[in-house]
C-alpha cells in the first residue's frame, strides 16, 4: 500500500477483508503516503482525503458511505484479521522518512519490516500495488 | 425440493460487499459440520462472492434462490 488517499485505502480494505474471508493468507505492506495512515493520530483524524483528480467527487462519496453504514478501511482491516490469516507491515525507511515511531503505529501492526520482506512474502502469490 | 432442516440464519440485507461474504465466513464457524446456513441478502454481488467464496473455500451450496431483490443462499457446511 503506497498510497494515502482514501480512494485507495478503501479498497486495500475491502480485498483485505473479502479474501481473508476466502482462506486468502493476506500480508499488506505500507509505505510511504499508505504508512503514514497507519498510525493512531492518522486514526483519530478526520478520514484522508480523495485523491486530487477526483475531490469533487469527495463529499458525495463520504456522504453516500456515511448513509450505507459502510465502514472505513481500518475497520475492514480490523475485520480481516478477526476472521483471517492477515499481517500488517510497516515500512522501516517510510517510518524513517515520516519520523513515525514503533509506538505510533496503530494496533493492526504486527511488525515493522524492508522490502526483502514484502518481496519474499509477495513470492508466488497475488501481488497489488495500490 | 427436499425439506432442509436450517442450523442458523444470516440475514446482511442492507449490506454491501465484503460484508455479506465477511458475515457468511463467520456464521458458517458457528454451526456444526454438516449443518445448513441460510444467508439473505440484498447486494447485488451477494451470489457471485459466496458462490466464489464457496468454491474457494470448500463449502458447498445447496440452493439459490433469488426473488424481489433479496439472495437466499442455503450453504452446507461440510468442513
Amino acid at each position: 500500500m503506497f498510497s494515502g488517499t482514501i480512494d485507495k485505502l478503501m479498497p486495500v480494505g475491502i480485498m483485505a477483508s473479502g479474501a481473508a474471508a476466502s482462506g486468502y493468507e493476506v500480508n499488506l505492506f505500507f509505505t510511504f503516503w499508505g504508512l503514514t495512515n497507519i498510525t493512531k493520530i492518522a486514526l483519530q483524524n478526520q478520514p484522508s482525503q480523495v485523491d486530487k483528480n477526483y475531490e469533487q467527487m469527495s463529499s458525495m462519496m463520504m456522504k453516500k458511505m456515511q448513509e450505507m453504514k459502510y465502514p472505513m478501511w481500518y475497520e475492514l482491516i480490523r475485520q480481516a484479521k478477526e476472521i483471517g490469516e492477515v499481517k500488517v507491515y510497516a515500512c522501516s525507511t517510510s517510518m524513517e522518512f515520516f519520523g513515525i515511531r514503533k509506538e505510533d503505529l496503530a494496533d493492526f501492526v504486527d511488525d515493522i519490516v524492508g522490502v526483502a520482506t514484502f518481496l519474499d512474502k509477495a513470492e508466488g502469490g497475488i501481488t497489488l500495488f495500490i | 425440493m427436499t425439506e432442509i432442516k436450517i442450523a442458523k440464519t444470516l440475514d446482511v440485507r442492507g449490506m454491501y460487499c465484503p460484508g455479506p461474504v465477511m458475515e457468511t465466513a463467520k456464521a458458517i464457524k458457528q454451526i456444526g459440520i454438516g449443518e445448513v446456513l441460510e444467508v439473505l441478502a440484498t447486494d447485488p454481488a451477494a451470489k457471485p462472492d459466496i458462490e466464489a467464496w464457496a468454491r474457494r473455500t470448500g463449502q458447498q451450496i445447496l440452493d439459490i434462490q433469488q426473488q424481489e431483490g433479496i439472495t437466499r443462499i442455503l450453504i452446507k457446511r461440510v468442513k
